[in-house]
């Protein structure tokens, strides 16, 4: 029962990556090449709403079910990990035409050979772990 | 209304659903973010033993798998039961650019010069699924972060991080499209 909710809300996000068809590589390659406002519209309007509530959250200080205070990490300080991991990120989610979320989504809706894609995903990940400590942050 | 659903989703609507999502996660007491995944099924698989990255307990992170698994669902339930066939609309510009690396007209939601069986056991087809995931898996564990963390997440939270982090994906998305592609297509 504790994890229901989460299969459920999953299941919500598993739709909409596939019904707003932003698992499509042809939709990120619009994206990339400026030629359409769909993807552009569906980030810009999860973000607007994101901000408003985020803010009214705070502002409220709103409680979770359990009653506690809902709270948000900020992200460490930094600069050189966000700009060279987000550009590698980049390529690959050029390349792919998926990021995390979507990958795993294109599996359930019948394209099997994303399995290749998310097996080199998890191996990139452990590689990152590997070197995390050699690489600039 | 249920053919509005059953019709692909336009963007206002569907990104209303996914900051829906995100509320929904904040409400049940987590954060919504994708790519920490990975590094749990690292975990899971040993990897904790050698690196000190993967070292901890995965069963903390067990409700973000279950969120995986309800996306797998999620997917399959968009194609079966929520598909009414329309045809795939790709604007015009996209059509002709892709024409001149070689791609075909789009008749579906992913091109089958990349993503069907003849493609993937071509060794191009393959290194482009496996080079593709792979950046997306280390470059989101370097930047901490993917698009629900960092692009949805972070951004809502003001997070100059993650305003970098998406500033990076873009850089690389913008290279890989306009410079790489027209190299090795």
């Amino acid at each position: 029962m504790k994890f229901t909710k989460f299969l459920i809300v999953g299941i919500l996000f598993g739709i909409v990556m596939a019904k707003s068809q932003a698992l499509s590589w042809y939709r990120i390659q619009e994206m990339f090449r400026f030629q359409s406002f769909h993807m552009y519209g569906i980030i810009g309007t999860a973000v607007v709403l994101g901000i408003i509530g985020t803010a009214l959250i705070k502002k409220f200080k709103s409680k979770d079910y359990q009653g506690n205070e809902i709270h948000f990490v900020p992200k460490e300080k930094g600069f050189w990990r966000y700009i060279i991991g987000g550009t590698l990120f980049g390529i690959g989610w050029a390349m792919s035409g998926a990021c995390p979320g979507p990958m795993v989504v294109n599996i359930g809706y019948g394209f099997v050979s994303f399995f290749v894609v998310v097996f080199f995903a998890i191996f990139g990940t452990f590689l990152y772990g590997v070197l995390q400590n050699k690489l600039p942050h | 209304m249920l053919d509005f659903i059953m019709q692909p989703w336009p963007w206002w609507f569907s990104g209303i659903i996914i900051s829906a999502v995100m509320f929904l996660m904040l409400f049940f007491g987590k954060s919504f973010g994708f790519s920490s995944n990975l590094r749990t099924i690292c975990t899971i698989v040993g990897a904790g033993k050698r690196v000190k990255f993967f070292d901890f307990d995965w069963k903390t992170q067990s409700w973000n798998l279950v969120f995986l698994v309800g996306a797998i669902i999620g997917g399959y339930i968009a194609n079966q039961f929520l598909n009414d066939g329309s045809a795939f609309l790709l604007a015009d510009s996209t059509t002709k650019d892709l024409a001149e690396l070689g791609f075909s007209k789009a008749e579906a939601i992913q091109p089958p010069e990349l993503f069907s069986w003849d493609a993937i056991f071509t060794l191009k087809g393959f290194l482009m699924l496996a080079f593709g995931g792979f950046f997306v898996g280390f470059g989101s564990r370097y930047a901490g972060g993917c698009t629900s963390g960092h692009a949805i997440s972070g951004i809502s939270n003001l997070q100059i991080p993650s305003l970098i982090a998406v500033v990076g994906f873009f850089i690389g998305g913008l290279l890989m499209t306009h410079f790489i592609f027209p190299l090795i297509f």
